[in-house]
């Protein structure tokens, strides 16, 4: 089932084209990363096709009504804000928003989801960076919309909530969603992602599996680094190693 | 339920300051007196307990629930605990609108031409501000609009402080500008309660729009909520309610910035559930702050808008000393 559908997707800000000429799918099942360079046009790409943005081209997304949207598909932003001092359950549910009443069965999973439970009557801007951010990673999943749009979900996270929070967007695929996150761990993208999309300068130069993507030609070529990248029993690993000269 | 018990309380508070309000003053009336007269209406007594104490405690509930509920309300579109309703320049513009029919002398002919003309003012005022902040749904330009408003309707105001044709109307003017509820008639009662109800139903239906808003504007809009709307409704519901608040009472500070401050942690921060508290707290804090200008100096006309602040100010340091700690 098709999710989102992107049509020659531009996106012009202060003349400068941040996002050009994008065309792309997401089907249900899928864990797409996207990957791409400070300044590729990462986060403009995802709230364009959110329909957040003025754009060019269409997003299948931006075409439905916000209420309707906000069924179809959840947003994560990459600026953390809880500007007041909710309980951790109470900024879950805002994800609830959109649904209308009840839905305490969709809090509860996305609390256990992100392992929040014992943190649920806690005042959520008294937790630290990495807690703030699973509280809004779980407050996305509680909107439950076949889509989620994630930019990037696992900064400041601690290793064992980076896999977790990844693990969480497998499940979701397998149940019928599909996630599209934007990354800068090339090794987490490596691991659990289905497919990567790789953004430079605007353009999506790369879009396909991850081994079929991460080539050291293309690591060259868009983020100047040379990697090693192996297949092992514990399954892909993939490490920079150096900066190319330049 | 936590939250309906706080509700409840604050109901039974207001509705005990209401009736303190009505039993409490200059005259030297017994509560039992009071009471009858009140109820019977007849007599000079039944005409203080109607005419005048009754508009007052009237005007105490709906201006202080309108200043908590705009207090609120602003608070949580700015995402900000400092903000306050006359950020946005309409209380400025209202007490220009009230000192120019003091100034012109229209009043004097026509008991509402001050709170109608104050209500003109706020109502030119908010035209302005949306005309300047344009469509943008932008907090930014929003807060440096009403900057600017509030500092031209200042200027204004002390021009006409300064050109007042005699120093009765600069000392009337002064006066009039502290903020006060005493000898207000049911006809500022009548005048300011449907702006007021007006305001209160635009602002409390924003109360979703206004927790979303708490993860930021992207994520609200991402929640389908249309900040352009948002932003027209916090400001035309704060318009009417700080606009008629004004007109019918002059300036009262600090209840709008301090009410919902105290109630926030209980009713655990969620906008939605701060509006309805702060509009009771505020109705408690301000009939409270009035009851005390009769008992504190019982025979100097203590202004409510001088004791809000006195009260207010040491508070706020408070708050701003508190929030620098946290870093928040």
């Amino acid at each position: 089932m098709m999710l989102l559908r992107l049509e020659d997707l531009t996106v012009r800000r202060g003349g400068v084209a941040v996002v050009s000429g994008v065309s792309a799918e997401v089907r249900a099942g899928e864990v797409i990363g996207l990957l791409g360079p400070n300044g590729a046009g990462k986060t403009s790409l995802l709230r364009a096709a959110l329909g957040l943005l003025p754009h060019e081209g269409r997003a299948s997304l931006a075409l439905l009504a916000p209420g309707q949207r906000a069924r179809a598909a959840a947003w994560l932003p990459q600026a953390r804000e809880i500007a007041w001092g909710m309980p951790v359950e109470a900024v879950v549910r805002l994800g609830r928003l959109p649904h209308g009443a009840g839905g305490t069965a969709a809090v509860e999973r996305a609390l256990a989801r992100m392992g929040l439970q014992e943190l649920r009557g806690r005042a959520a801007t008294a937790l630290s960076g990495g807690e703030q951010a699973r509280v809004l990673i779980a407050r996305a999943l509680a909107q439950e919309a076949p889509l989620l749009l994630a930019d990037e979900p696992t900064a400041g996270l601690d290793p064992e909530a980076q896999i977790a929070t990844m693990q969480v967007f497998v499940e979701l695929a397998a149940a019928g969603g599909a996630v599209v996150a934007s990354l800068h761990d090339l090794g987490l993208a490596a691991r659990h992602c289905t497919r990567l999309w790789v953004l430079s300068k605007g353009r999506l130069v790369a879009d396909g599996a991850p081994r079929e993507v991460l080539t050291q030609e293309l690591l060259a070529k868009v983020f100047h680094i040379r990697a090693h990248f192996a297949d092992t029993p514990e399954g892909p690993v993939f490490q920079p190693l150096a900066r190319l000269g330049s | 339920m936590k939250y309906r018990l706080l509700l409840s309380s604050l109901v039974l508070l207001v509705a005990a300051l209401f009736l303190a309000s009505l039993l409490l003053g200059a005259s030297d009336l017994g509560p039992r007196a009071s009471l009858a007269a009140f109820w019977s209406g007849e007599g000079a007594a039944g005409l203080v307990l109607r005419e005048i104490r009754l508009p007052r405690a009237l005007l105490g509930v709906l201006v202080g629930a309108a200043l908590g509920l705009s207090g609120a309300a602003m608070q949580g579109f700015l995402r900000n605990p400092l903000a306050e309703p006359g950020l946005i320049g309409t209380s400025g513009a209202a007490a220009l609108g009230a000192v120019i029919a003091i100034h012109t002398g229209a009043y004097a002919a026509f008991a509402l031409a001050l709170p109608l003309a104050a209500l003109l003012g706020a109502g030119l005022a908010v035209a302005l501000l949306l005309a300047l902040a344009g469509r943008e749904a932008r907090a930014l330009t929003l807060i440096l609009a009403g900057i600017a408003l509030s500092s031209l309707a200042g200027a204004l105001t002390a021009l006409a402080l300064n050109l007042a044709p005699s120093p009765y109307a600069a000392a009337e003017i002064v006066f009039w500008m502290m903020g006060s509820l005493a000898d207000r008639s049911m006809l500022h009662v009548a005048l300011a309660t449907p702006f007021i109800a007006i305001g209160a139903v635009v602002l409390l239906r924003q109360g979703r729009g206004l927790d979303a808003l708490t993860l930021g504007e992207d994520a609200a809009a991402s929640l389908g909520v249309s900040l352009p709307r948002l932003r027209l409704g916090v400001v035309v519901g704060t318009a009417a309610l700080v606009g008629a608040a004004t007109a019918v009472t002059g300036a009262v500070g600090f209840v709008g910035l301090v009410v919902p401050h105290l109630l926030r942690r209980a009713v655990g921060a969620a906008p939605s559930r701060l509006l309805p508290a702060s509009a009771l707290g505020g109705a408690a804090m301000l009939l409270a702050a009035d009851i005390a200008t009769r008992l504190v100096v019982p025979e100097r006309d203590l202004k409510l808008g001088v004791l809000t602040a006195l009260v207010g100010a040491p508070f706020f340091l408070r708050m701003i000393r508190q929030i620098g700690r946290e870093g928040a």
